[in-house]
This record gives structure tokens, sequence and C-alpha cells, in this order.
């Protein structure tokens, strides 16, 4: 009988920890995907944040290693200067990567890292129970913004593929989305062409993943997955902003 | 031995380091040890190393994490505010059990502080500068030559015990120029690193390196096993020098170049018929707790002589457990103390 669907190699078989409905495990699982189809799982090693997916490192069968808040580019730095031959990923949400961690993201990407990192935007903070975070809407209620972000009192939401596009060592940038069939069809052909620039030595890739939190944004999935359409898709322009034609 | 040169103390540093084996170096600008890094931006490319400006402290000690992961020799260095930002990362390292080279060319503090030399992290360094329950093992230097050796050592310590190892120095001995005399090999003992993650090459499981655990038991676990490593290095890897304490009247307290003041003093005393000794602690954790557990009993009195409001004299108090009386003489603000103010201190303990 052929197989026609199984659980990638790259993906141990272990219960993900992960709350009804949250898209993690749709990218980790596309992470894997691509770490098997590219045949890099016994070269590569992974960084995890601090946030949800702090313990991500027991989902994935390659190398791992766990980062204090923010700082995954700057580890993932020093493990890619040290293994020049790698593959070197970051696994980073929106409050690790867009807030406490901005200046690491930056500098990795100026510097043209030969890194790939995986940005998860789902407009919040989740693990630590629903605060605004740097990609949170304008209105929207968190349990710091109990009457919504208010841009003359929180700012606006930070833009990350649009602000790290101005950097000259940015070689792949993409913003992709979850909410349904085909847009997590081309979320896994951006995660792998960014794993390819990677191995191509092209410098610095990023694939920004628009995701939903259910839990703390008080929704069941369905409506989650809803309210990233209507309010999350015209404030994150989907599409590619670098590197699209690149050769890898 | 091999060649002897004149060097800067801070360059010697980087020269031991690159001895020592290590070949991944991150850092971060701040006098007066930024040398460190001139050094190691000219050397690191010509013999296939890393030499990496980082955009701040905090950025460079997470690529020295980074680095320590792949079971490579790495280090870093700063001066005092820049250790500050550092301590997160010391931390993790600690946590993580990584071996880690960090040096401290110390300066005078609070806040910014001042850029002459100071021994006021002391605290920072030997009680654990950053969160929860870690030591690092603080090794303090007097010259440069003693630069040279306990660089190279602390590389052969952190792999061994797997554990963030600190040079502990002041701006006296990272600005000053001395002879050093480089051996023609050095000591490079070589550990196994099978929990390095280095790509798993699908030939055994994933290894995961982290500081993380939310079960209680395990976590303490793993604290009992942090413990257990401090216990054994401070068995077994205490270094001090014990200069001229028999039958002495009293005996001075001081570490790097402080002490070398000291051994200055001891002679002025001796020509005015007082006889000092001193104990350098040379690895400031550990503490060589011996050593004044065993002169407490014989010496008249203690002083303790820093370059800082009064830090290693708790140790030395609590070393000596109330058997001899214990003064503290220091300077702070960048002031070297002189060898005359040290020895009117003595002479006012002793009533001479």
């Amino acid at each position: 009988m052929a197989t026609v669907f199984k659980k990638p190699h790259a993906l141990r078989d272990v219960p993900l920890h992960y709350c009804p409905g949250c898209t993690h495990g749709i990218v980790h699982r596309l992470i894997s995907e691509v770490i098997d189809e590219l045949g890099i799982e016994g070269s590569t090693i992974g960084v995890s944040p601090v946030g949800c997916t702090y313990n991500n490192y027991l989902y994935f069968n390659c190398d791992m290693v766990q980062a204090s808040h923010g700082r995954a580019p700057a580890v993932a730095t020093g493990i890619r200067r040290a293994l020049p031959d790698k593959t070197v990923f970051t696994y980073q949400g929106d409050g690790d990567l867009a807030a406490i961690g901005t200046a690491e993201i930056v500098h990795a990407a100026t510097r043209g890292e030969k890194i790939t990192t995986i940005f998860v935007n789902n407009a919040i903070y989740g693990m630590t129970s629903g605060q605004m975070a740097p990609t949170t809407l304008l209105n929207q209620v968190t349990t710091t913004t109990p009457y919504g972000r208010k841009a003359d009192l929180h700012g606006f939401p930070i833009h990350v593929c649009e602000m790290l596009a101005t950097l000259e060592g940015t070689a792949f940038i993409e913003r992709v989305s979850l909410h349904d069939i085909k847009n997590i069809n081309n979320a896994k052909k951006a995660i792998k062409k960014a794993f390819e620039v990677q191995l191509a030595g092209k410098g610095f890739s990023i694939v920004e993943i628009l995701s939903t939190c259910p839990s703390n944004w008080g929704l069941n999935p369905l409506e989650a997955m809803k309210w990233l359409q209507e309010n999350m898709l015209p404030v994150y322009q989907l599409g590619n902003f670098k590197g699209k034609d690149l050769e890898v | 031995m091999g060649e002897k040169l004149l060097m800067k103390g801070n360059e010697v540093i980087a020269e031991a380091a690159i001895r020592a084996g290590c070949r991944h170096y991150f850092g971060y600008p701040i006098t007066p040890q930024t040398e460190v890094a001139h050094y190691m931006a000219k050397r690191m490319p010509k013999i296939g190393g890393v030499f990496l400006q980082a955009e701040s402290e905090v950025a460079a000690i997470n690529m020295v994490y980074g680095a320590a992961c792949t079971g490579v020799r790495v280090m870093t260095s700063s001066s005092s505010p820049g250790i500050s930002l550092k301590q997160e990362g010391i931390s993790y390292i600690a946590g993580a059990e990584l071996p880690a080279v960090i040096v401290n060319i110390m300066r005078a503090g609070p806040g910014l502080g001042g850029i002459l030399p100071a021994q006021g992290d002391y605290f920072q360094a030997v009680k654990g500068g950053g969160h929860g329950d870690f030591k690092m093992l603080v090794l303090a230097p007097c010259s440069v030559q003693e630069l040279y050796e306990l660089t190279v050592e602390a590389f052969n310590l952190a792999d061994k015990y797997r554990i963030g190892t600190m040079i502990l120095g002041d701006g006296t001995l990272g600005q000053m120029m001395e002879a050093v005399e480089f051996k023609d090999e050095e000591n490079i003992v070589h550990y196994e690193k099978n929990w390095a993650t280095n790509g798993t090459n699908m030939e055994r499981d994933h290894n995961i390196i982290t500081s993380i655990d939310t079960n209680p038991e395990i976590l303490e676990s793993w604290n009992l096993r942090l413990q257990d490593k401090y216990k054994q290095i401070t068995e077994n890897e205490v270094r001090v020098e014990e200069y001229n304490c028999d039958g002495a009247d009293l005996i001075v307290a001081a570490y790097g170049s402080v002490a070398r003041i000291v051994k200055n003093v001891i002679k002025m005393a001796q020509k005015e018929g007082i006889k000092v000794g001193l104990i350098r602690p040379i690895t400031l954790w550990p503490f060589p707790v011996n050593s004044f557990e065993k002169y407490a009993e014989v010496t008249k009195a203690f002083l303790t002589v820093e370059m800082s409001a009064g830090q290693m004299v708790e140790d030395v108090r609590l070393a000596v457990n109330g058997k001899a009386p214990v003064s503290f003489y220091g300077r702070t603000g960048g002031i070297i103390p002189t060898q005359q103010e040290i020895l009117d201190k003595i002479k006012s303990i002793l009533n001479r």
C-alpha cells in the first residue's frame, strides 16, 4: 500500500503541549517536512525561544539549544560562526523577536548571518497570558490594553518584514499566513526557500507566519481563523519582500 | 620556557586565549579592556578564527553561549558596566553548564563610574551577579605573566567542569606592560564533549542544551548536581599564594594588583622591624578558606586591602571566623592605595 501521509522524521513522535487550535503545531510540522525534504536533519541546529515554544527542543529530532528571551539570533550567530557548514534556525514569537529581542534580530539581519528565522506573529503574548505584543493591532484588547491598544498611548503595530527589508544583509523575507490550506502550502514553500537561501550561503532569511492564539484571543479555533483573516491580513500584507527570484 | 616579550596585559590575555586553542571571540568595546578585542580582530582572521564585534554586551555573551554549545573554546571580555549587562547570559551559561571564559578588567563604579582601576566587582564575580544559585570559577592574576598562565588554565578549567570561568583583573593589569615569557607548548587538556549540539549526523539521538525545567523535582536535581560540582571545585581547585606568613605579626589579604603593592609594603615594614605576611587568593571562588583558618590561630591580626569599599573582607571574616581581628583598608573611585597608606594602617592596628 502506498503511504500518502506520515509524520516527518524530523518531528519527534511526542504529544505537543500547545492549546487546542493553536497554529504552532502546523509550523512545527512544516519546518520538519522541509528539513526532511532537504535531507538536513543531521546537520541542523535549532534554537528555541522564550514564550509558548520555549521547550520545542523536545519536538525536533535535530540538535536543539534553548536561548534566553529575545537572544535566539545572537545564540544562532554563535552556533553558525562556530559551525560554518551546518544549518541553523531560530523559532521566535512576536514578543521574543520584536520587543525584547529587537536589537538581536536587526543586527543578525544586517550582518547577513547565514541563519533562518521562523517568526510566529499572533499579535499577543501567549505564554504570560495575553499581554500586548509589539504586533498587537490598534484597538485590540489584551490583558495590558484592557481598553484596546491606542496609538497615542501604546504606539503602532510593528511591521518586522518591511523593517528588515531595508537592511542590505537580508537575503530572503516573506510573510505568510496559516488561515487556510492554500496559505499553509504557501507557508511551507516560503520556509523551504528560506532554508535553501541559507544552504546556498546567500545571507539572512526570515519567514513571518501570521498565526492564531485562540486561548488568549478568547475565541474558539474557527473564530480565531476568521479573526486572523478579517483583522490581521489588512494590517500585515502577505507576500515576498525580498529574495523571491534568488537562485538557490 | 620559550619566547620572552614585553607586552600589554590586555594583549597577553588575547594571545594566551589563542594559545589555549580559543578560535572564537565575541565582544563589545569598553575601556579599559578594549585592546583584547583589537588583538583578536587582528589575529583571528589570520588563524582561521572568528572575531565578531557584537551589537551589545548582551548579544556578545549570547554568541558565546551559542558557540559554547557547539563545543568550541570561546571567550568574551569586558569591563565592569559591560559585565553587568552580561549577567543574564552568565546565569544561562551556568544553568546550561557550558564552558566559557569571561574576562572582566574592572574599572571604578558604580554606574558609569570611571575608567580607572578598581576591584568593586568582587561580589558580582564570586557571589553570582546573575539570578539563581550558581558560581563561576574566578581567577585573579597579579602580573602580566600570570594573566597569561591563568588565561590558558581558565580554558582547561572551564572545559573540565563545564563552568563559566572568569578572569578578574583590573585596569592596572590590563593596561600595564611587563615582560611575559611564553611556553613553547601550552598545556591544553582535551575533554570529550559528547553533549555538544554540533549536528546529530543521523548517528545519535538529538542533544539538547537548556536551563529550564518546569518540574520542580527535576529542576532541584539539576541544582543539586550544580552544587555537587561546586563542592568538587572547592575541594580541588583552590589556588593561593602565602607569602612571608610564618611568624607574621599581621597578615594582609589582597588580590590582583593590590597584592603587589602589599609585597613592597612588607619590605618597608621589615625595615621598621614589623613582620607582615600576605595571603593572596588566586582563586577568588573557590576562596582559600584553609589558609586563613591556619593563620588565624597564630597571627595577631588580619588586614584586607582592596580597591573597593570592602568586599573580599567579608570572605576573610567568614574564614577567620572571629579567631583574630580583621581590619579593612580600601580606596575607591579609581584610586590605587599607596604603600605608605597601607603601612600606616598596619602600624595603627599594631599600635606601632
